[in-house]
């Protein structure tokens, strides 16, 4: 399970603090094939190694692209990455999102802050795949206007037929004039048909919380409403053991679930 | 009028409400509009008013000293805005601010006040609506306490 | 396979044994005296083994005791276990040098030069063997540094014919008695017969091995005595757990007082961890040079006792001793069983004895047993 040398061909700054970085394999050897929801483990030289879940389109098997926030030494340290620059690449890991599944069905897409980023393959093969799907629903909240990520990407999703892009703020600042107010508020304006939905949350624990709650009480079953968790990880392949949550190792039995296996377990302190 | 009753029996905070009752409070309302840009009502203004919305959003505002008023949450279409009518001092505590242009249906508070004291019932129906919504934006303005997208150091 | 033989040799012939292994190629380890406690060495001759020494175990104390023989194996456990070679506690994973811009990951592998043999190795350390092969060999991925060092090992186990007071093996259903998974297995007889050993073969290579000694085929007599010697370690055992229905029990006591009892005693130090023949938790570490030219990445073991095990986002999801005691004992108990189909204790004792604050785990599982909340919290 050694590293694979990748090159960064693009860095694009999303946010203050948060990065997208295209990478491709060093001297082009090798597809980049994924499932959307699965991750990498990236090692940055001599500093360390993250788990990171790919945000690239799972159609574009020549390259990897991962959405980054920095927030300590090691993200930082990423995302300063240049171009030409090598990073080491892991994986994929872990089980994706339940796309094969979803045929047929609407789409409820809820994302909170870098949370998106694990579920933009989801949109990107639902809109090349996208008679396979019926109605695709995006409920997307962050911290403030200046947090949310992909804000082309967005507004050309909202523009795709029978697709509904909801967005919404925790901070309004001084010039936005949309939605302002939890995740939880925009879903009294989706148009959603609970009985033949599959649900994909991301984002912080306590938001997925809330909103699978939320779902639930709308009619969505728990086995319709898939969450994707994260933990201390270090090995990614079920060794290291500190991705545990219960009998779960995070990185081979996740990092998505549904809320009928771990719905039970998000309450429980200190788990 | 009885366009006026069919609105309001089609909204969503009065779904379920028994028509006798729906008639006891017709005669409070009116159509009002607002343009974008507008303001509503003020904080610390006589709150005499109950609006349901029909079509437009509306900013729920704090006034701050040396900046622009803060955007704390947005209601829209099919949510009401107001329960300070109810609750003596029956002053706003907020400004709402019309973002966009706003078609609502005004019920008048001292109107409806006076119908819920004589109709005990119709005072129980509506307070039991005007309490879930309370429920609902506690549950999520505790949510947006919490802040869950920054940065724990 | 060779069908299962008992043979008998004198004592003496110890060290002709290890002599036909080293011959074969095999790096022989075993038991050694050393700072006051038996661990796991190279052995080079019979002179090399605990002749004659034995242990004293108790929640939080072990000591060595001369006996009155000159028994080889007259011990129980001591603190290291196989995990010791098979899952070493440092490993480099790789190492790599920064050139033009980007790196260059180096071809590096440190695999062991000889294959090991292991003499001495008790029933309970086989099961942890077992349990470890399930874990690191036979799920979804394969450890290649595990699975290197595992291949080619060969296994002279040694019957156990005493117990210490920290053992439970019994009712984990993984000892006394070695069954399968060595190549060998020895009972060390002192009675009418004199010093000797009673040989099961294991193996064809154990079969292979054995046809350097000068050995007899086992009488009835050996026999008996033999099972009558291991019976005795079985016996003699005064802990246990009742694993009915343990899963459950621990999965619906999450908010058991006990748990609070508990971590009013347990220091984090994680020596339960360490001792533990199946504890496999690891974490990685990236160090370099000070030019910053070389870096290499070293897994080390670790332990869900520490306090930064569980870290993400800025903060610890199990920041109270209460938790991580919690999480280890519920994880070796009950979750593993949902995840590897079994349990991962295997009643060594090891923690019990190795832990300052001298809690035993078998004490703990009764507790939460008789003072349960019925029903799901």
């Amino acid at each position: 399970m050694m590293p694979q040398t990748h090159s960064v061909r693009e860095v694009i700054k999303e946010t203050p603090d948060t990065f997208t970085l295209t990478l491709q394999p060093e001297n082009g050897a090798g597809a980049s094939f994924f499932q959307p929801g699965q991750f990498s483990m990236l090692w940055v030289y001599g500093v360390g190694e993250l788990p990171i879940s790919i945000s690239g389109d799972p159609g574009k098997q020549d390259r990897l692209v991962y959405t980054v926030r920095s927030v300590g030494k090691a993200t930082n340290a990423f995302v300063s990455q240049k171009p030409g620059a090598g990073v080491g690449v892991r994986g994929p890991f872990g089980i994706g999102w339940p796309v094969d599944v979803a045929r047929g069905h609407d789409l409820v897409i809820v994302a909170g802050g870098i949370g998106l980023a694990p579920l933009r393959p989801v949109i990107y093969h639902v809109l090349s795949h996208r008679a396979d799907y019926d109605r695709l629903v995006l409920i997307y909240g962050a911290r403030s206007p200046r947090d949310l990520l992909y804000r082309k990407e967005l507004a050309s999703w909202a523009r795709q037929r029978d697709t509904q892009v909801l967005i919404t703020v925790d901070y309004g600042g001084l010039s936005w004039r949309n939605h302002v107010g939890v995740v939880t508020t925009l879903l009294k304006y989706a148009r959603l048909r609970p009985a033949q939905s599959v649900a994909m949350l991301c984002g912080p624990e306590i938001m997925m919380r809330f909103v699978a709650r939320d779902l639930a009480g709308h009619g969505f079953g728990r086995s319709q409403i898939y969450l994707s968790m994260e933990r201390n990880m270090k090995c990614a392949v079920g060794f290291c053991g500190h991705c545990q949550y219960g009998p779960h190792f995070i990185c081979k039995d996740g990092p998505v679930f549904t809320y009928e296996q771990i719905g039970p377990m998000m309450d429980k302190y200190e788990l | 009028m009885e366009n006026l009753e069919r609105i309001i029996a089609d909204c969503p905070f009065f779904a379920g409400l028994d028509h006798t009752y729906l008639n006891l409070i017709v005669g409070c309302a009116s159509n009002v509009r607002f343009e974008a840009g507008s303001y509503m009502f003020k904080e610390g203004t006589p709150a005499d008013t109950f609006y349901l919305i029909r079509e437009g959003k509306v900013a729920i505002e704090i006034f701050a000293p040396h900046r622009k008023p803060i955007i704390v949450s947005t209601v829209g279409e099919g949510e009401i805005v107001g329960w300070s009518w109810l609750l003596p001092p029956y002053v706003w505590k907020f400004h709402g601010h019309a973002l966009q242009s706003v078609r609502a249906i005004a019920l008048d508070g001292k109107c409806l006040r006076a119908k819920c004291e004589e109709n005990h019932d119709l005072g129980y129906e509506i307070l039991k609506r005007v309490v879930q919504i309370v429920e609902h934006r506690l549950d999520e303005a505790r949510f947006q306490q919490v802040d869950v997208y920054a940065v724990q150091r | 396979m060779a069908e299962r033989r008992h043979s008998v040799v004198q004592a003496n012939e110890l060290g002709r044994l290890i002599d036909a292994l080293t011959r074969r190629g095999y790096e022989v380890h075993g038991p050694k005296v050393r700072d006051g406690a038996i661990v796991y060495d190279h052995i080079e001759s019979a002179k090399d083994l605990p002749v004659g020494w034995t242990d004293e175990q108790e929640p939080g104390r072990y000591r060595l005791k001369r006996r009155s023989d000159e028994a080889f194996f007259g011990y129980v456990v001591g603190p290291q276990s196989l995990k010791k070679y098979l899952h070493p506690a440092d490993v480099r994973l790789l190492s790599a040098e920064r050139q033009n811009g980007t790196f260059r990951i180096l071809n590096n592998e440190t695999v062991p030069k000889h294959p090991y043999a292991f003499l001495g190795v008790r029933a309970c350390e086989l099961a942890a063997v077992g349990v470890q092969d399930r874990v690191l060999l036979e799920d979804k991925y394969v450890d290649p540094v595990y699975k290197e060092r595992r291949s080619g090992v060969f296994v002279i186990a040694v019957q156990c014919t005493q117990s210490a007071k920290t053992c439970f093996c019994v009712s984990m259903g993984t000892g006394p008695r070695a069954r399968t998974g060595f190549d060998l297995a020895l009972t060390e007889l002192a009675g009418n017969g004199g010093h000797r050993f009673v040989i099961e073969t294991g193996s064809e290579r154990g079969a292979d091995v054995l046809s350097e000694l000068q050995a007899a085929p086992a009488s009835d007599a050996d026999l008996h005595e033999a099972e009558a010697a291991i019976d005795g370690a079985a016996r003699q055992q005064v802990r246990s757990i009742d694993t009915t229905g343990i899963k459950e029990l621990l999965y619906e006591n999450f908010e058991h007082p006990r748990w609070d009892d508990v971590a009013g005693r347990c220091l984090t130090c994680a020596n339960c961890t360490m001792v533990c023949p199946t504890c496999f938790c690891t974490t990685v570490e990236d160090v370099s040079d000070v030019t910053g030219d070389h870096a290499e990445r070293w897994r080390r073991w670790d332990s869900c006792f520490t306090l930064g095990f569980s870290y993400i986002h800025g903060g610890n999801i199990r920041n109270s001793s209460k938790a991580r005691y919690r999480q280890w004992m519920t994880h070796k108990l009950a979750s593993w069983i949902d995840q590897f189909g079994r349990s991962g204790c295997v009643g060594c004792g090891r923690c019990i004895t190795w832990c300052p604050a001298g809690i035993d785990i078998t004490e703990e599982v009764r507790a939460i047993r008789e003072g349960q909340t019925h029903g799901k919290p």
